[in-house]
């Protein structure tokens, strides 16, 4: 979808509408009213930015930004700075991910600066996973800042357009600051007051880790109701498509963080074609997910699975006859006829 | 000591009171230590806390104590360091995403807090750490800024 204001040549910035952090498209979008999708991208291992084309090319017309991973599960790969460059040079709307794990505070602010001078209008302040998560378990874990003081840094770039030490910027980051929760992990009545914690610091979209519990998700999204916090920040429950009974088992038991209950992992055992049941799975749980009041959106998460995302998408019908901004967008009747609001 | 820090969380209550009235003392204090000099303080003071909260809270000395806001549970035994609430890698049975022998620091606290008279302060958002108080002592600390702060308002 394309906006009345859409600038003249690719990989420049819209403009920043009255009431908005950023110029970027989720926020538009979710400002609007509009069922949001997001995906998360890989970074390769490589130095060749035609394959960070490639990987965001398979989500065109279905995700209104896409996520670049920092360091996933403690795994190097491309940087998410390196990646949203890419990505925003030819317009893509992209969340740059930061973890606290491997940068200070004298790396990240630059890195704040940095992005959101090369395009990137939404930004993802995570914790990120312990060193022992990933390939390098010897490496000094950083943690300098944690996901909540990482907002409130990020916040007083933008709002009071100074670093930390009170330095002032010439120019602030026009970012749209976005938080990560995780309901389905102890403390389960903690997580909603830590929700309120991040939103008090400054973020004002949430992406949550993978639901696989839609029972758990609405007592949660209860809780957050009752406290009115849907109202004050957009919230994008994670889905992710599990092609196989090990496939679920291998990350149930090394992605920390992630709850995948005992009947889903039936489920796929049992199937004939657990590729297709996996499928079905997601599908069904977006479906209840779209339903639950509060929800703004879907952040896909489908490492190894992307190319199922499309399918996923128009079976569920989420977007709603919208087709996504892409490069060649323009071009397309389509892409048009759903311009928005 | 691991078992003694468990025992904490679960006397938060007790340990909050005694917190309580012992900072009223320090803050009483705070002329007297000016005279002596804080300098002067620091090294005893400093040993002194370290050897108490050390054995009760497994304290790592970060030199801005939030033991009341964390269920007195000690946040810098996280090994991510988290200052405002858990990670989002908890282990269902609550245990540590990166020390799976060791309870998550954060559901102790939340358990500790649950406990206390003003368990809401955890609730409230840190600001990363200055790390150049490391192996100062916070209760001199506490005393100097809130006894200026007494001062002033007087
Ligand atoms: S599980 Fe708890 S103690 Fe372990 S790293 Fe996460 S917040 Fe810290």
């Amino acid at each position: 979808m394309t906006f009345n204001d859409e600038p003249p040549e690719r990989g420049t910035p819209l403009s920043i509408r009255p009431g908005h952090s950023s110029p970027g498209r989720l926020e538009r979008v979710l400002r609007a009213g509009n069922f949001a999708v997001t995906a998360e991208l890989s970074p390769p291992d490589s130095a060749d930015p035609e394959e960070v084309y490639a990987r965001a090319r398979v989500f065109d017309g279905f995700v209104d930004a896409m996520n670049a991973t920092d360091g996933a599960g403690a795994n190097c790969h491309m940087s998410s700075v390196g990646v949203c460059a890419l990505l925003s040079r030819v317009g893509y709307s992209t969340v740059l991910q930061v973890s606290c794990r491997d940068r200070n505070r004298i790396a990240i602010q630059g890195d704040v600066l940095g992005a959101a001078a090369m395009g990137v209008a939404s930004i993802l302040c995570l914790t990120g996973d312990g060193v022992q998560a990933g390939d390098e378990p010897e490496a000094k874990p950083v943690f300098d800042f944690d996901s909540v003081s990482l907002l409130r840094a990020v916040r007083i770039m933008r709002d009071e357009s100074r670093l930390l030490t009170g330095r002032k910027l010439a120019t602030p980051p026009r970012v749209f600051i976005g938080a990560a929760a995780n309901p389905f992990v102890p403390p389960h009545d903690y997580q909603v007051l830590k929700l309120n914690k991040k939103i008090a610091a400054g973020a004002q979209f949430i992406q949550t880790q993978y639901c696989f519990d839609a029972p758990r998700l609405n007592e949660f999204m209860r809780e957050v109701r009752a406290l009115d916090l849907h109202k004050q920040v957009f919230i994008l429950v994670g889905v992710g498509v599990l092609s196989s009974a090990q496939a679920a088992r291998w990350i149930r038991n090394h992605v920390p963080g992630v709850h995948i209950p005992d009947a889903v992992i039936e489920r796929l055992e049992r199937a004939s074609n657990p590729q297709d049941e996996g499928k079905q799975i997601s599908i069904e749980i977006i479906r209840e997910i779209r339903d639950i009041e509060g929800v703004a959106g879907i952040h896909v998460m489908a490492y190894h699975q992307e190319h199922t995302i499309a399918e996923i998408i128009e079976r569920t019908d989420v977007l709603e006859g919208r087709v996504c901004w892409f490069p060649e967008c323009d071009a397309t009747q389509a892409c048009l006829s759903a311009s928005a609001k | 000591m691991y078992h003694a820090r468990l025992w904490s969380v679960r006397h938060a209550r007790l340990l909050e009171a005694f917190y309580q009235c012992f900072e009223k003392v320090l803050i009483r204090l705070h002329p007297l230590f000016e005279r002596i000099g804080y300098q002067r303080l620091e090294q005893p003071v400093a040993a002194t806390e370290k050897v108490v909260k050390g054995f009760l809270f497994d304290c790592r000395m970060c030199g801005r104590c939030v033991l009341s806001n964390t269920g007195m549970s000690c946040p810098m035994n996280c090994p991510k360091n988290m200052r405002n609430g858990p990670c989002g890698g908890v282990r269902p049975d609550g245990f540590c995403e990166v020390k799976p022998d060791m309870r998550c620091v954060w559901v102790e606290a939340w358990t500790g807090s649950q406990r206390m008279r003003e368990g809401a302060a955890i609730e409230s958002v840190q600001i990363q750490l200055d790390w150049r108080l490391q192996n100062s002592s916070a209760w001199l600390r506490v005393a100097r800024e809130k006894g200026e702060q007494r001062a002033g308002s007087l």
